[in-house]
């Protein structure tokens, strides 16, 4: 109650022109991005340290944010990487055993601007019809003088997400093993295009020991370190513009090490395979995206987040197979490769937030590598 | 696969009567059931007692049997229609029970029947207590650690293994008598001693104590290629320890961190999958409050109340689903129907959120026990929907009908806090929520109330921030900010006003968000909406956008399922809803219940799910602009809005505003009836007290009181003295009602019940019915037949002039109840009410006349004659119909069994045969009587119903049962030359009544005194006691005559026709 009784105002301005008025919370000033929306009803603190929201504006679509707070052992990664952060209402009093602070407090830490007390269903129902659009947050009223607004539309307008990759992956490599040393029975090499904790830990959970490189590793490098299995992360931005990688992950994959990717590591595997990738009217951004498994035919619901897919029809199919389809919109959501040891999803078997139900992947990247183990014994 | 090729004919089995637990929300979904393998071509048997349901109409299956839910029953119909098929899992526990008796004994298997929806294995697998721990023990799902034992020593040996505190509950006592929660050995062995000494089987079952715990659910599907997902997950605002029935809970789990709510939804699938459900299911857990640690409560693997409620808080149809799958289809076959591009494989996402607010009848028992616990108590539901907590809430708080119209309470109001406090602290009583917003108000800090009640913070810090809105309220001058910040805490412009004792600065009007889901992702064209306060107005879009050109009519449904308003108005809403979409205008619907088959947003063209207070029906009307609105369907709560849509120029349908205040308006009521040259009971009205007693003296004792406007007998009784009048006067004046008192002189006769249609010129009676018991017993508590039995043609022709009289001076359009008593061959008029009752569904069924279809082209011009129908009576069928009440007496502690002017019953069943004596044999099977030819009868009634027992008595007696009597009675029979034992009072000593009653003698019990409702007379306690060990209670001499000549006949269920209704 006190917390709108006392709110500064603060303004969502859309490349189309459309102004929505609400409340501010969190830091102050403008920012500027690419206006998304989530329907995770849970796992927003994943959402906001998720580095793949990289130079993105992120819209909460359920209305009622940050009820269990914020705690430590939650992140996905060290920061946030969001632009700005859109909800309907949020939390002044948070109620959970784990939790430490307000959402509003981890924004403020945080740089992030956020909005609240807007008809977030409206801007929803904006985003879906007219296809995710650039825009901004800002608590200096935009309307104040047409000048104002003119620069503001324009910069709005200028605004592209660019060099996102490298903008969130870590230069420094990190190896992260077991708890106790007679645990490790693989090495799998992590590739940090922007990755979400939980891949690592699920990885180690399951006897890994795991060495984050940075995205830029070259092949020979990889080579050097003799992983078990290679781990391409989820990430941000457009695929297509990591040209360097994709070239490096070609060569890759050719060392028959056995390769998992997730998400932007699924779609630079396709790229680096020929296939190509397109960008999704508003892309899928929840935790209840139905996925098939086109060869057992069950399908699983999946958290998901990603702007961008692989275009099915493009991969060649000498090379490899589409091998998971979403559900609603049929895109691709999975491709296994014919002739080398590589399987791929656009979705997130990690979780965190959103269903567990996939996990099963990560046993597979593992028996693989036993496979693998076996055959080179 | 889709469809089984090996199914074409499927027997559906209903959920029978509504009673406490088991109500309505069977009737949605078997509804759903029903419409879904229709659409697939299937032959559909239907079987369920229940008359007052949409599933029992001609429309929804192909053969239609209104006959008792017993497994002989149910057998006779499976060899009469030879169905390939069992539906078993979509008519709430009856259903599951009946249909897993017919698999075990294998009579489905020899009658070459398959099993749809549920496994035996399954089943037992879910409901074995043993069988079910072994099976989350397998798949590492935490059960609540518990062990039976039968020593003390054996008892502290187990605590000490799962530590303290733990709840002692012995073996088959009724109501948990001899348990309690133990915190340390000593009290456990207190307890323990205490509980094995009651126990009959010397048992008790020592449990983990988890009270205190979140109590969460998950509604979960799973279909044979082993496609899981969960629907919706649901938080009670109580912690665990009151049953999910009663407590308030929101949708979708709001304190829960990622982790957790994936670890229970992870488990839900998990136990979905090992138990190889195929359809809907319900799973329970407890989660710790301050850990990871949680335990599985229970699983319903079924579709259940909470699946109704999660059906309606998503717009998921988990019984239509759970029914494609029953019959073949997975997940991924099956279209969502919402957006009807995606399927119902997924997830739906809502961006709003749903409480849900029990409705208990403790405003009618009100010296039941208030007391929650894990004996659910609710008769019915609301649901609210907000993007707020706030606005659900407050929106949850008017659809329930309590009188107020925001957290306060009045009376705790004005309690002092030590004694709210001490309340909360005591036990949980149905008005906690108001009791903690009172104690939130007065100052108490969230932390105290958490630390007494164990309810989340979450939800404290959220009645909190309505204390501080409406503190500010109070505060200064209404600004339109407040103003605006108000509603969108859903408040209502009075409630504004009262609150800042001023104007409101403006008028804003709610804005509509459609249900569709999928939180906006996909275009949907649902017609399902809730208000809220917001930009944008989907509902006006959507009329935009698919207008037809056709007119818009609304239809107010009529609110949360309580005793004297039913699912029987739910059944008049949907029907009128089917006309008026077949007369070609849009139909739209407004009503709050959840279980209801009106609230499916594909029942009618548009469906706002809502509360329904002048204000929020003017929102709707503000959004709709409709041609006019129908209220003489919804009940008493849809006609009580009436007058104010009149007032504001709204078309009224049907009977006109004016007029249905005539009925209702005591005054101009008597001015109407001395028009029409119809007497009735004389009778006044009074405001206080003294006038009261005056008055009654006047008169004449006995008396009947009443508030002046009736919903079920609220609150009426007959007095017998001047003392009964002043125990009334001091109820009614306590519970805030402001309309004045009724006292009428009492007129014991047969009371006879009409109801009618008329156009404005020419009236139709589909049937006269005549009640069992005589006047007194509430005409829903009555057993009531179809046609009349027992009057004479001067009688009936008297019925039916006075019901056209009535009827053209009230100028009725559309549908009119009256009910008469015939006192000493004369007819007096008790009642008029010109809207839909309680009898018109079965009326409709058993004559074949479609009331509230009829009615309703009359609403829009025809008439009776157009439509093909004589004025008058309508000739007799050549069946006889009996509708028996059903109640829940076992579920509510310390309410009184006494049939009285209040009525009790929850549900009811009919009886269709060729005769009287059949159609009540089934009847009485169908509600539940075991009908037993053998045994002992206790008599205690009062002096003046002693000379009518002889005959009653002496039926009981030359059948063989031996008669028991307390010593006032016994020698009355005994000097009428009916051999009867003498048993003591309770107050003379042991043996006395109680305990021949526990010895399992009696069968059955014929109790009359009448004096007084209080748990502590004799009379009560015997009642009581009765329905604690299942003994068949009579408290009308009416009853147990006809119970006795039902005896008599020798007939029994095996001998009596089976009827198909759609042959009628």
């Amino acid at each position: 109650m006190a917390l709108i009784r006392h709110a500064e105002p603060a303004w969502l301005v859309l490349a189309d022109g459309q102004i929505f008025k609400g409340n501010s919370f969190g830091a102050t000033g403008t920012a500027i991005g690419e206006v998304v929306f989530t329907t995770s009803m849970t796992g927003y603190q994943e959402t906001l340290t998720d580095p793949s929201y990289y130079g993105q504006i992120v819209t909460q679509t359920f209305p009622l944010i940050g009820n269990y707070g914020v705690n430590s052992s939650d992140f996905e990664s060290a920061k946030s990487y969001v632009n700005g952060y859109i909800v309907r209402e949020w939390c002044d009093k948070p109620s959970n055993f784990r939790c430490e602070d307000t959402i509003r407090n981890f924004l403020e830490q945080n740089q992030i601007i956020g909005l609240y007390n807007i008809d977030t269903r409206r801007l929803t129902r904006t985003l879906r019809e007219a296809g995710v659009m650039n825009g901004a947050i800002t608590t200096q009223n935009p309307e104040e003088t047409p000048e104002i607004l003119e620069n503001l539309l324009e910069q709005i307008g200028n605004y592209a997400v660019v060099n996102a990759v490298k903008s969130v992956t870590d230069s420094a490599r990190h190896v992260y093993a077991p708890d106790s040393p007679e645990q490790k029975q693989y090495q799998v090499v992590l590739f940090d295009f922007g990755y979400k904790r939980n891949i690592r830990q699920e990885l180690v959970n399951r006897n890994c020991e795991v060495t984050v490189v940075p995205a830029d590793t070259t092949p020979d490098e990889i080579r050097a370190l003799h992983p078990d299995g290679i781990m391409l992360s989820n990430g941000p931005g457009n695929p297509a513009e990591n040209t360097q990688i994709i070239q490096n992950l070609k060569e890759i994959a050719e060392l028959q090490i056995p390769v998992f990717g997730i998400c932007l590591g699924h779609q630079l595997m396709a790229l680096a395979h020929g296939a190509k990738t397109e960008k999704l009217k508003y892309g899928h951004r929840g935790a209840n995206q139905p996925v098939i498994d086109l060869a057992s035919g069950r399908t699983y619901v999946t958290s998901q987040n990603h702007g961008y897919a692989v275009i099915g029809d493009s991969l060649d199919p000498e090379i490899a197979e589409v091998s998971h389809i979403n559900a609603n919109d049929k895109t691709c959501e999975g491709v296994r490769y014919k002739k080398i040891n590589a399987f791929t999803v656009q979705f997130h078997p990690e979780a965190h937030g959103g269903p567990l139900d996939t996990a099963y992947l990560f046993d597979e990247f593992i028996s693989r590598m036993q496979e693998s183990q076996k055959g080179s014994e | 696969m889709a469809l089984r090729n090996d199914i074409k004919k499927v027997l559906v089995i209903g959920s029978g009567p509504i009673i406490i637990g088991q109500a309505a929300e069977f009737d949605y979904a078997g509804a759903q059931a029903c419409r879904a393998l229709k659409q697939e071509g299937l032959e559909v048997v239907l079987i369920n007692s229940n008359p007052a349901t949409i599933m029992t109409d001609k429309a929804m299956a192909d053969k239609i049997y209104i006959e008792p839910l017993t497994l002989d029953v149910v057998k006779r119909v499976i060899e009469i229609e030879k169905p390939d098929s069992v539906l078993s899992t979509l008519g709430g526990q009856t259903g599951l029970t009946l249909s897993m008796q017919l698999a075990e004994e294998g009579f489905l298997d020899s009658h070459h029947v398959k099993l749809l929806g549920a496994d035996p294995e399954t089943i037992h697998k879910a409901e074995d207590r043993q069988a079910f721990k072994d099976t989350m023990e397998k798949i590492g799902e935490p059960c609540i650690p518990s062990k039976v034992v039968e020593t003390v020593e054996d008892a502290v040996d187990f605590a000490k293994e799962i530590d303290y505190p733990v709840i002692v509950r012995p073996a088959f006592t009724l109501g948990g008598t001899g348990g309690g929660i133990a915190y340390d050995e000593l009290q456990l062995r207190d307890i323990a001693t205490n509980g094995l000494r009651l126990s009959p089987i010397t048992q008790v079952l020592i449990e983990k104590c988890i009270s205190g715990w979140k109590e969460i659910e998950f509604e979960v599907i799973r279909d044979r290629k082993g496609n899981v997902i969960t629907v919706c997950s649901m938080e009670n605002f109580d912690p665990v320890g009151v049953h999910t029935g009663d407590s308030i809970v929101i949708a979708p789990a709001v304190t829960l961190s990622d982790r957790e709510y994936q670890m229970l939804r992870t488990a839900s699938l998990n136990i979905i999958s090992e138990l190889k459900v195929e359809g809907g299911c319900n799973c329970q857990f407890a989660l710790h409050p301050e850990s990871m640690e949680y335990a599985v409560i229970e699983v319903n693997p079924r579709v259940s109340r909470s699946s109704a409620l999660a059906s309606k808080a998503t717009g998921y149809p988990i019984a239509k689903v759970a029914t494609k799958i029953a019959v073949g289809y997975t997940l991924d076959e099956i279209i969502n129907q919402v957006t009807g591009k995606t399927y119902a494989c997924f997830e739906p996402a809502l961006d709003y959120v749903v409480i849900k607010f029990p409705k208990w009848a403790f405003d009618k028992f009100v010296y039941a026990k208030r007391t929650l616990g894990t004996q659910m108590k609710a008769t019915g539901e609301v649901m609210a929907i907000g993007t707020s907590f706030e606005q659900a809430i407050m929106k949850a708080v008017r659809s329930t009908e309590l009188g107020v119209d925001s957290m306060n309470m009045k009376k705790y109001q004005e309690m002092p806090i030590e004694n709210i406090l001490e309340l909360l602290q005591n036990s949980v009583e149905d008005e906690r929520a108001f009791q903690v917003f009172a104690a939130l108000k007065k100052g108490v800090s969230v932390e105290k109330i958490h630390e007494i009640t164990m309810i989340d913070e979450w939800f404290l810090e959220k009645l909190k921030n309505l204390v501080e809105l409406e503190d500010w309220l109070a505060d200064g001058e209404l600004t339109e900010e407040k103003y605006l910040l108000a509603k969108q805490y859903g408040y209502l412009d009075s409630t504004i006003e009262r609150f800042s004792n001023q104007k409101c600065p403006m008028h804003r009007h709610a804005v509509y968000k459609m249900v569709d889901t999928c939180a906006g992702e996909f275009k949907a064209e649902t017609p399902y909406f809730y208000s809220t306060y917001d930009d944008e107005n989907e509902a006006a879009q959507f009329i935009a956008r698919t207008d037809t050109g056709k007119k818009k009519v609304v239809v107010f449904g009529s609110g949360p399922i309580r005793i004297g308003q039913g699912i029987e108005f739910d059944y008049c809403s949907v029907h009128c809803v089917w006309t008026l979409k077949e007369l070609g205008y849009e139909a739209v619907i407004c009503n709050n219940n959840p279980e209801t088959v009106s609230t499916d947003f594909d029942t009618g063209d548009r469906l706002y799910f809502d509360p329904l207070t002048p204000e929020d029906v003017d929102n709707i009307i503000e959004t709709e602009k409709p041609y006019g609105v129908v209220v003489q369907f919804g009940g008493q709560t849809a006609i009580k809005l009436t007058r104010h849509l009149a007032d504001k120029g709204v078309k009224i349908l049907g009977t006109s505003a004016d007029n249905i205040d005539a009925a209702e308006d005591r005054e101009r009521f008597d001015e109407l009836l001395e028009q029409c040259g119809i007497p009735r009971p004389e009778g006044f009205t009074v405001m206080t007290t003294k006038e009261a007693v005056k008055v009654a003296e006047k008169l004449g004792y006995p008396v009947l009181l009443r508030p002046s406007y009736v919903l079920g007998g609220q609150n009426m009784i007959i007095a017998h003295s001047e003392q009964d009048v002043v125990e009334y006067m001091g109820i009614i004046t306590s519970h805030m009602i402001e309309n004045p008192v009724l006292i009428d002189k009492y007129m014991m006769g047969t009371e006879v019940e009409v109801d009618a249609i008329c156009d404005g010129k020419d009236f139709l009676i589909p049937g006269i019915m005549e009640h069992i018991e005589r006047a007194g017993v509430h005409s829903g508590d009555s057993i009531s037949i179809y046609p009349a039995q027992n009057l004479s043609q001067k009688i009936r022709q008297t019925i039916i002039e006075y019901t056209r009289r009535l009827a053209l001076a009230l100028d009725v359009i559309g549908l009119v109840n009256i009910q008469y008593v015939v006192y000493r061959d004369e007819v007096y008029v008790i009642e008029v009410n010109p809207r839909s009752s309680r009898t018109v569904p079965y009326i409709s069924k058993v004559t074949g006349i479609p009331m509230v279809d009829i009615a309703t082209k009359i609403m829009f011009g025809a008439t009776l004659k157009e439509l093909g129908y004589e004025t008058g009576l309508h000739p007799e069928g050549d069946y006889v119909a009996v509708k028996v009440p059903v109640f829940s007496f076992e579920k509510l502690q310390d309410v009184d069994t006494m049939l009285g002017p209040e009525m009790k019953s929850t549900g009811e069943c009919l009886g269709i045969g060729r005769n009287f004596e059949d159609a009540l044999l089934k009847g009485l099977v169908a509600a539940g009587y075991d009908l037993k030819r053998e045994g002992g009868v206790l008599i205690s009634v009062r002096n003046s119903e002693k000379k009518e027992m002889i005959r009653i008595a002496d039926k009981f007696s030359r059948m063989g049962f031996d008669l028991y009597a307390t010593s006032g009675t016994a020698s009355y029979l005994n000097r009428n030359m009916i051999a009867t034992n003498t048993v003591r009072k309770i107050s003379e000593g042991s043996p006395n009544t109680l305990d021949l009653l526990e010895s399992g003698k009696i069968h059955y019990m014929i109790s009359t005194s009448a004096k007084g409702r209080m748990p502590a007379r004799d009379s009560v306690r015997m009642r009581r006691k009765s329905v604690e060990r299942s003994i068949c209670s009579l408290t009308a001499v009416d009853t147990a005559n006809a119970l006795a000549n039902v005896l008599l006949s020798e007939r029994t269920i095996d001998d009596v026709e089976l009827i198909d209704i759609t042959k009628i």
